[in-house]
């Protein structure tokens, strides 16, 4: 063991320094929207707020990739449904305008029966086989939302749903621009602070989660199947809770992003968008909250910060040879890459995972060929 | 019956198409369980430098259309195969035993990395493939047939013929089903694991280079974007036949094109003219995930036991 990682486990379990760290969390996440808006501008508190959106996606894929190990390729679909949940009770498209603690969770509640409808039919398939599937799945959900504009509107098909009614709690319309004690709040600050409340939860929730009976039957799925059936764990209906609780989450989001963009087409559910979610994941380290959420946060921000490209080049080399808007995504893809290769697990790889990894892996892996002998 | 003869011969030629890239996928897959993201744009690299190239030639002049032709297509292959081995080096072998969902995450990133290299170097726009013969169309049974297609769908046969041949009677073959088996004891039996699989992803780009010079010259047009749905597509062709299965692949994409065009065809009548052609991709993704249903792991995959 290093001399830091000595003094970092030190410092972990010195009570003192750990409410202090968490005090300064506290402050500089208050502080956030107003720091940022004031050095780098207001686009970038927007930025921040999707960054949220994205934290809460991504741990609620989480639930499904890192604690029950199903790999899940079309999860932006739960995304999609609640968005459009949301944004058809809620726009001038039906003419309806649900206060939004109705259409919220009613949002997510149909967003989990779609995760249940996508679970159910693929509880026998395991590892790329269900990736497939939930991809289709993803898919058939876009085309759907792409094309029931015929024989009735129903989604407006490709133009998307305009006008969506902004986030409004009894008075409070997250839309304004508020002065409390001379200091203004204007819109973003607000979705900014309703956004960290709501990650808050799901943080909250995934950890609690984590630590629960449930929690620890999911990971006994990943680990083993057969072990977790025989150990009395009804496999069939854990699974099924793992696809409700991440496309709950999923819904949620959903539905707040479509009252904070004020405008949803199917563009913005496609499948780029679900392996994104899942690099998030993944990158982070999955399985590990704190992982899960520096990649959604790092992968959010990396590509928009990216768009400096241009003027760096302008400053290194006098001029600009190739366009930011068509750099950034080479970067960002090789980052991808170089960030895999040097740290397999993630960036902050879940205890477990850095067991398993860690110096008896050989042995571990030895195990793990007998057994498949075993079995053959 | 004659626009079901039609789709059936439309199916038949995109099949093919999705078959040679499938092949791709799968072959990797059964050496490395992995599934290897950036097959599709490797397919689309081959379409664009094909077409790069071809246009070079012609605008030089002075060479017969079938020696531009020849040339493009060689130079697709050998810089797809290329492609394929860096890929590998770079991205994946520096991943073995590293946790599954890792080279998934860098098999993305390559595919973005490959995707804007070529938006980069060709542009945005469509690239139109040089027109350097006039199809004859063939009138069968009230189906038309053109020269192309016949050309499309006899080369990928034979390029799957001499494929499974080389699989099934060949000494890399057999070193690439041993290795597939157990990378462990092929490497005991004197196999170098780490070259067979540079081969297999060496040739499974010659294959999607082909594949993708096939498409841009069906359709006419290749862009940077058109190696994601293709790729996906073919990767669906794969399960759908049962992954690592080489001739299960070969099936798979016959099905899934003759599956895709048919639903075209019919889906507006079928549902009373309620859903209509566009929804032909739902169409392929519902039957698969249908098949999936009843059987896990594709038409002739081996059931895989409860591997963790």
């Amino acid at each position: 063991m290093r001399d830091w990682q000595r003094r970092w486990r030190g410092w972990k379990r010195n009570r003192q320094v750990v409410l202090g760290a968490w005090i300064v969390i506290g402050i500089v996440l208050a502080l956030l929207p107003f720091v940022t808006g004031a050095t780098l501008g207001r686009g970038w508190v927007r930025i921040i707020d999707f960054a949220l959106l994205y934290v809460m996606l991504a741990l609620g894929l989480n639930i499904v990739v890192g604690y029950a190990g199903l790999l899940d390729l079309g999860y932006i679909a739960f995304y999609a449904v609640g968005a459009y949940v949301y944004a058809l009770l809620a726009s001038p498209h039906f003419g309806l305008h649900w206060p939004v603690w109705m259409a919220l969770p009613l949002g997510a509640t149909v967003a989990a029966v779609f995760g249940v409808l996508l679970g159910s039919p693929t509880l026998r398939l395991r590892g790329d086989y269900l990736a497939i599937v939930t991809l289709g799945f993803g898919e058939i959900i876009r085309i759907f939302l792409n094309n029931l504009n015929a024989p009735f509107n129903l989604t407006n098909g490709p133009q998307g749903i305009n006008l969506i009614d902004p986030i409004r709690i009894v008075d409070l319309g997250f839309s304004e621009t508020y002065t409390v004690f001379g200091i203004s709040f204007p819109p973003t600050h607000n979705y900014y602070y309703l956004f960290l409340t709501l990650t808050l939860a799901i943080i909250f929730i995934s950890i609690r989660l984590q630590d629960s009976r449930i929690g620890r039957a999911w990971v006994a799925i990943r680990e083993d199947e057969i072990a977790a059936a025989a150990t009395g764990i009804n496999t069939r209906n854990v699974k099924l809770l793992a696809f409700a609780m991440g496309a709950t989450f999923g819904g949620v989001s959903g539905g707040l992003f479509a009252g904070f963009q004020g405008f949803i087409s199917p563009e913005s559910f496609n499948l780029f968008e679900s392996i994104i979610v899942l690099c998030m994941v993944v990158l982070g380290g999955m399985g590990n909250i704190a992982g899960v959420i520096l990649g959604a946060v790092l992968l959010t921000t990396f590509p928009e910060a990216l768009r400096y490209l241009g003027e760096l080049q302008y400053m290194v080399f006098g001029q600009v040879f190739v366009d930011a808007a068509d750099l950034r995504m080479l970067v960002f893809g090789m980052a991808l890459v170089l960030i895999m290769i040097f740290r397999p697990a993630g960036i902050l790889p879940s205890m477990r995972r850095r067991r398993e990894l860690g110096a008896d892996a050989p042995v571990a892996a030895q195990e793990q060929a007998s057994l498949y002998d075993a079995q053959r | 019956m004659d626009i079901f003869l039609q789709q059936l011969i439309n199916g038949l030629v995109l099949g093919s198409i999705y078959a040679l890239i499938a092949l791709g996928y799968t072959m990797v897959y059964g050496i490395l369980e992995l599934i290897n993201f950036a097959h599709g744009e490797v397919t689309m690299m081959g379409a664009m430098i094909c077409i790069a190239v071809m246009g070079a030639l012609l605008s030089a002049g002075g060479l017969p259309a079938i020696v531009v032709l020849a040339l493009g297509l060689a130079a697709a292959i050998s810089i797809c195969m290329v492609l394929g081995y860096s890929i590998e080096r770079v991205a994946y072998r520096p991943l073995r035993g590293a946790p599954r969902l890792a080279p998934l995450i860098t098999a993305i990133g390559m595919s973005i990395v490959l995707q804007n290299t070529a938006m980069l170097i060709w542009g945005k726009q469509y690239l139109t493939f040089p027109k350097l013969f006039e199809p004859q169309r063939y009138e069968w049974a009230g189906a038309h047939v053109t020269s192309l297609q016949i050309l499309i769908v006899v080369l990928a046969i034979t390029l799957m013929g001499a494929l499974l041949l080389l699989v099934h009677r060949t000494r890399l073959g057999r070193a690439m089903r041993a290795t597939a088996q157990s990378p462990e004891l092929a490497g005991l039996m004197g196999i170098n694991p780490n070259t067979v699989i540079s081969f297999t992803f060496i040739i499974g780009a010659a294959l999607g280079a082909v594949a993708g010079v096939m498409v841009s010259a069906y359709y006419g047009l290749a862009h940077y974007y058109m190696g994601f749905l293709l790729g996906l597509k073919a990767f669906t062709a794969a399960v759908l036949g049962g992954i690592g299965n080489v001739a299960g692949a070969m099936l798979g994409g016959m099905l899934l094109g003759i599956i895709e065009s048919l639903g075209a065809g019919y889906i507006g009548p079928l549902t009373g003219g309620f859903l209509g052609s566009h929804y032909q991709d739902v169409f392929a993704f519902f039957v698969l995930i249908v098949m999936l249903v009843f059987r896990p792991s594709g038409l002739l995959g081996e059931r895989v036991g409860e591997r963790a």
